[in-house]
């Protein structure tokens, strides 16, 4: 099925500036779910708040466009009550990790099988450029104009020490990986997060001189290597690239419906 | 003693109707004085194949609900005051996109963390205005356990009808307290089903689109057709717009599907009401001193009556209205600072005739609290 074949015509012109990191990382996601084979009815695509979370209306899927923070609860939701569907939650970083940060975590401790898709582009874009949890220290933005003096964290590492059984970081310039990754983290059984670094080309480009989007896209290859890559021996502040996490843990709703056969045999107490 | 009668707290008395109507989900969140029913559901649900989920707090609770309504399942959570407080965009959400679901509140004294474990009334007005924006909502309480399992199964009835969020608004009194139940016969009650759409595959299906008779049918997710549902203002294919047009028809249509069924939603039991000169109005624990108040009085010859309110939202106006234009005083009582008297007084002919008699203490209304207030106005 050609990746059109994903997309809600009527919904478009999309509301992306020109530029955006999240068009890329939607091309991305939609090419691995045609190369995974997946039938449109058994994806449910459920988003927050923020330029990233209109995703879900531009595709053909069951879409849940829910409120600020809590895609990850609301999909739980669904998952429990059908765990045979595909469970795809696009996220920005202030989404997932400011509002959402305590659905973040406890998803990922429960390993119930989401896939978690964060765009990082470290900015609120939808707002207007605010700083982020993950914008990190010494940056510009509209509430940091003597910029910013807190410290953001590495998803990873709190994916990891969250329980998450998948975690992986690519970046929009490296749309190749999109959707290899993407396709990897669809496919494991357990909570997956996909961090993916986007560009806002339109606040936090602007706010900190980071030039146009192809010109920020340089920035993420220039910055970023691949796990592994002996780049890092040169110079220690590049940012890894790859799997980070892939391991296996038993999965919540499998474990529920374990639980499920237990209590049926138990019917008559209490 | 018939298997179906038993001996239990109020909180369970909900957990058994809520069964009896078909709970397939509940997501919660441990909070007093509600614990009882999301402890008791992680035991029954699993036994009937259903779904219980401990979340880590009530908004997510209140979020995995909504998941799962959308999947076709009949579905609650259990909080008290400040879970409740939690709940609200959520619950705004639910109303916006017209997803059946239940909410119990089992109220505490508030505000904050309050008086836990002591009773109050004092959520009435949040469950009619915690959310933020004009709406309506379906509100309901009870005041002994053959009616707490009763509103709840009228519940799950009305959130299928209506597709709409609805509360029970239980107090700790009600909640904790053992009294007798008995569960009615498999079908003694007729349970409302989710209404499905009959709109074959390929054809366009439109999710917001009514039926003649005001009934919307769904399309659960992971069926065949795929729809988009938002908290932005949408037309009735789920597609966000702000064309005034789109907006004030989706808003009033929120708004009427609940307060143009008053007469369908609201129940108010009587008691003596026919001839009465003094009616009591009251609901929930503060209604079974009331009652004791009218019982007692009426043995002695008085002309004095109780309505008690089992559906507090939408407001039962015209109910209150009809049955108190005769009454020479009207008593509210109530355990709060008189967030239901406003409404009375606002649907009287003459609202100097109405009175307040509460408690806002942590403690069950006594009939003295009452006697007191029927003394200084009569
Ligand atoms: S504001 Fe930034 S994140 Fe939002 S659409 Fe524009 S470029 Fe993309």
């Amino acid at each position: 099925m050609p990746v059109q074949d994903y997309i809600r015509d009527r919904f478009f012109p999309h509301i992306w500036c020109p530029g955006c990191g999240h068009g890329i990382v939607l091309n991305g996601m939609l090419k691995a779910i045609e190369e995974l084979g997946l039938s449109k009815n058994e994806i449910v695509m459920v988003s927050g708040i923020g330029c990233s979370s209109r995703i879900s209306g531009y595709v053909d899927f069951h879409t849940l466009h829910t409120i600020h923070g809590r895609a990850l609860a609301f999909a739980s939701g669904v998952k429990m009550s059908r765990p045979e569907l595909n469970l795809i939650i696009p996220m920005g970083d202030g989404d997932a990790l400011a509002i959402g940060g305590n659905h973040f975590i406890h998803a990922a401790r429960r390993n119930i099988d989401l896939t978690a898709i964060i765009m990082n582009n470290r900015i609120y874009g939808m707002t207007g450029g605010q700083f982020s949890p993950l914008s990190g220290h010494g940056i510009k933005a509209s509430t940091a104009p003597y910029s910013t003096i807190d410290h953001d964290f590495d998803i990873m590492e709190l994916a990891k020490s969250a329980g998450a059984t998948f975690a992986a970081r690519t970046t929009t310039f490296h749309i190749k990986e999109i959707t290899s990754i993407i396709k990897k983290a669809i496919l494991h059984e357990g909570f997956s997060v996909v961090e993916i670094m986007s560009q806002c080309p339109t606040y936090f480009g602007k706010q900190n001189k980071l030039g146009n989007s192809f010109e920020m896209m340089e920035l993420f290859k220039k910055n970023t290597r691949k796990i592994g890559s002996n780049k890092k021996l040169e110079n220690k502040n590049l940012i890894e690239r790859g799997i980070f996490i892939q391991k296996e843990l038993p999965e919540y709703t499998n474990e529920y419906s374990k639980m499920v056969k237990i209590a049926m045999g138990k019917k008559n107490e209490r | 003693m018939k298997k179906n009668i038993s001996f239990i707290q109020g909180n369970e008395a909900c957990v058994q109707g809520a069964l009896y109507a078909g709970l397939d989900l509940f997501a919660g969140y441990p909070i007093t004085p509600s614990t009882e029913i999301t402890e008791l559901l992680s035991i029954r649900l699993p036994q009937k194949g259903g779904y219980f989920m401990q979340m880590e707090d009530e908004i997510a609770s209140m979020c995995a609900i909504i998941g799962a309504s959308l999947t076709g399942c009949k579905v609650m959570t259990a909080t008290s005051g400040p879970g409740f407080s939690l709940m609200q965009e959520a619950l705004g959400y639910a109303v916006m996109t017209e997803i059946p679901c239940v909410i119990v509140n089992i109220q505490r004294g508030g505000p904050s963390t309050g008086n836990p474990t002591h009773v109050s009334q004092g959520d009435v007005n949040q469950a009619r205005w915690g959310i933020h924006g004009d709406h309506s909502i379906i509100t309901m309480t009870a005041s002994n356990h053959q009616d707490v399992f009763s509103v709840t199964v009228d519940a799950f009835n009305l959130a299928e009808t209506y597709r709409t969020p609805v509360i029970l608004l239980f107090d700790e009194v009600i909640g904790h307290m053992r009294e007798k139940l008995i569960i009615p016969e498999k079908d003694d009650i007729e349970l409302i089903q989710r209404l499905k759409t009959t709109v074959s595959e390929g054809v366009d299906f439109r999710p917001y689109l009514p039926r003649d008779d005001g009934r919307i049918p769904m399309a659960d997710f992971g069926g065949t057709h795929r729809h988009n549902v938002t908290g932005l203002f949408h037309d009735m294919w789920g597609f966000p717009s702000n064309n005034p047009k789109i907006v004030d028809g989706l808003i009033h249509h929120l708004v009427d599907k609940i307060n143009n069924n008053i007469n369908i939603i609201a129940k108010v039991k009587e008691f003596h009401i026919d001839d009465a000169r003094t009616i009591l109005i009251s609901y929930g624990a503060s209604a079974r001193t009331a009652r004791h108040v009218v019982e007692n009085r009426r043995s002695r010859g008085e002309r004095i009556g109780l309505l008690e309110l089992i559906t507090l939202w939408p407001f039962p106006s015209h109910i209150i209205r009809e049955k108190c234009r005769n009454a020479r005083f009207i008593i509210v009582v109530e355990m709060n600072f008189g967030q239901i008297l406003k409404e009375v007084k606002t649907c009287i002919d003459k609202p100097e005739k109405v009175f307040l008699a509460n408690r806002v203490d942590g403690v069950l209304i006594t009939v003295q609290d009452i006697r007191t207030i029927l003394r200084i106005v009569q």
